[in-house]
């Protein structure tokens, strides 16, 4: 087995040409717990933590943010990034503990593809651009084609996460999750509201209730004829209510160890409700 | 970048020294060559999947679970464990008491407020308090209770920790 530490993105693909079985590792809170506990033996290892070209982000022209797959959780916590997507980083403070989000990232969370990973329904309200590098050629996909299934993405054996880019919105954001108790907790149901105003848009996604994250398009849909974004948020109690209803009929949640899927389907409902009645009071 | 690091040799940079790692697999975690490779015990291991914080350590001025860090990738970072903290605050405001017993101010605070119990959470949780307070002198009660969210005790309940918190706290003030 051999490591190698490159210090930058060039470097990282050459590394992993030369040894195209070889394993990314980033933060390494997913990938170290399957090693300690020999599920998983790589040959060889690529570390990219040196790589400071994937701990930056910027903000483009465009009115969209490019976040490198190596910033850390706690970087977005606070800050300049906790201004610019702020559903990012209510989702980022509900990850692990201090440890993990010190260490853990964003590529790692799109590296996995958890369907409970908090990353993920922030990505998928906002319809995150996922960038993927290889060493002739880079690609952007649609986080919607991006992630496939529980744990499968579309991402190349020979291909780094290089970053995601998201659209700066005008409007209210946030993220909600339930778990068994407040910190260190993968998430039984999670859901990330995002509304722009200008294009009249509302987002909802869900966590942890399907086999990939769920958009419910049909609840978007009905949530804009019944109010109308650009001119305000204030929302009725009736409305907020039937929202969370709609919202729970488009998961598609299953019983396993951590929950039900009636409990799931309960929680994201209540979880949509309390978002869309946060935004309503903001 | 250098070559790939194999199985034979590598160098990481802990409480101030070099530490050469030899013929070591080069997949083990930060904790396990901490503890049986390096003579350093202080980090303990419990569950060593990221959810317990006894295995803390500081790495590049970050508190990250040394069970979590593949220790080859750590080369070339700065590493400082519970045995070391003393050394990395010289000038802090420690008591006589704790100088002449070699403690830093927190371990005393925690000796003197009965924090310890089995004592199998105390280095993380000695560590993550160094962290703390070095980067915010003055932290309210959520904030201290949030920055060891990731480090778990069985035995105390918690109340003589934050006691100890806050005696460093105002000891810190009274010296500064
Ligand atoms: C105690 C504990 C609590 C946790 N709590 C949460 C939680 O609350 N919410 C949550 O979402 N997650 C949680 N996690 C899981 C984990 O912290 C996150 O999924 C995190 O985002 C992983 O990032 P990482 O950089 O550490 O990933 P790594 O472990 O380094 O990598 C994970 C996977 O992604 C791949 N990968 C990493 N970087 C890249 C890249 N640039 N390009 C391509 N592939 C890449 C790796 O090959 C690997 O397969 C927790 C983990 C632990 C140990
Ligand atoms: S041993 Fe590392 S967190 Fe428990
Ligand atoms: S003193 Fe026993 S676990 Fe904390």
């Amino acid at each position: 087995m051999t490591v190698a530490i490159p210090l930058s993105i060039r470097e990282a693909l050459d590394a992993l040409s030369n040894t195209p079985d070889a394993r990314l590792i980033q933060g390494g809170t997913d990938m170290m717990v399957e090693i300690n506990f020999n599920h998983l033996k790589p040959h060889n290892m690529i570390a990219l933590r040196r790589v400071q070209e994937l701990r930056t982000w910027t903000k483009n022209a465009d009115n969209t943010l490019t976040i490198g797959s190596g910033v850390p959780y706690q970087e977005m916590e606070t800050g300049e990034l906790k201004q610019l997507v702020p559903a990012l980083a209510e989702a980022a403070r509900t990850v692990g503990s201090p440890q993990i989000r010190a260490a853990g990232t964003l590529g790692g969370n799109l590296g996995t593809c958890s369907p409970a990973g908090d990353g993920l329904p922030v990505l998928f309200a906002l319809d995150a651009i996922v960038h993927l590098q290889s060493a002739d050629a880079s690609r952007k996909l649609s986080i919607h084609d991006f992630m496939v299934g529980v744990k499968r993405n579309a991402r190349n054996a020979n291909e780094i996460i290089t970053g995601v880019t998201v659209p700066l919105l005008d409007g209210w954001q946030g993220y909600a999750k339930v778990g068994v108790r407040n910190a260190m907790v993968i998430s039984v149901a999670s859901a990330c509201l995002a509304i722009d105003k200008p294009t009249r848009s509302v987002r909802i996604a869900l966590g942890a209730v399907g086999p990939t994250i769920i958009r419910c398009r049909d609840a978007e849909v009905w949530l804009s004829e019944q109010i109308d974004i650009s001119a305000s948020t204030a929302i009725d109690a009736a409305v907020a209510k039937e929202f969370g209803r709609r919202v729970a009929l488009e998961s598609k949640p299953i019983d396993d160890h951590r929950s039900t899927a009636e409990y799931r389907r309960h929680a994201v409902g209540v979880l949509a409700q309390r978002l869309i009645t946060r935004a309503s009071s903001s | 970048m250098n070559e790939p690091l194999g199985n034979e040799m590598y160098t990481l940079h802990i409480n101030g020294q070099d530490r050469p790692v030899r013929d070591a697999w080069v997949g083990e975690s930060l904790l396990y060559v901490l503890r049986e490779r390096l003579d350093l015990p202080g980090a303990k291991g419990a569950c060593e999947q990221g959810e317990c914080g006894s295995c803390t350590v500081l790495m590049d001025g970050d508190a990250v679970c040394s069970c979590l860090v593949m220790a080859a990738t750590a080369v070339g970072s700065n590493i400082v464990t519970v045995e070391g903290l003393i050394e990395q605050n010289p000038t802090m405001a420690v008591t006589a008491q704790a100088i002449t017993s070699q403690v830093t101010d927190v371990q005393q605070a925690f000796i003197e407020e009965g924090s310890v119990q089995c004592g199998f959470c105390t280095p993380g949780l000695i560590v993550a308090v160094h962290h703390l307070l070095d980067k915010n002198p003055d932290p309210t009660e959520l904030e201290v209770k949030e920055s060891i969210s990731g480090n778990i005790c069985r035995c105390t309940g918690y109340g003589r920790i934050f006691a100890a918190v806050e005696a460093v706290v105002q000891v810190r003030k009274a010296n500064s």
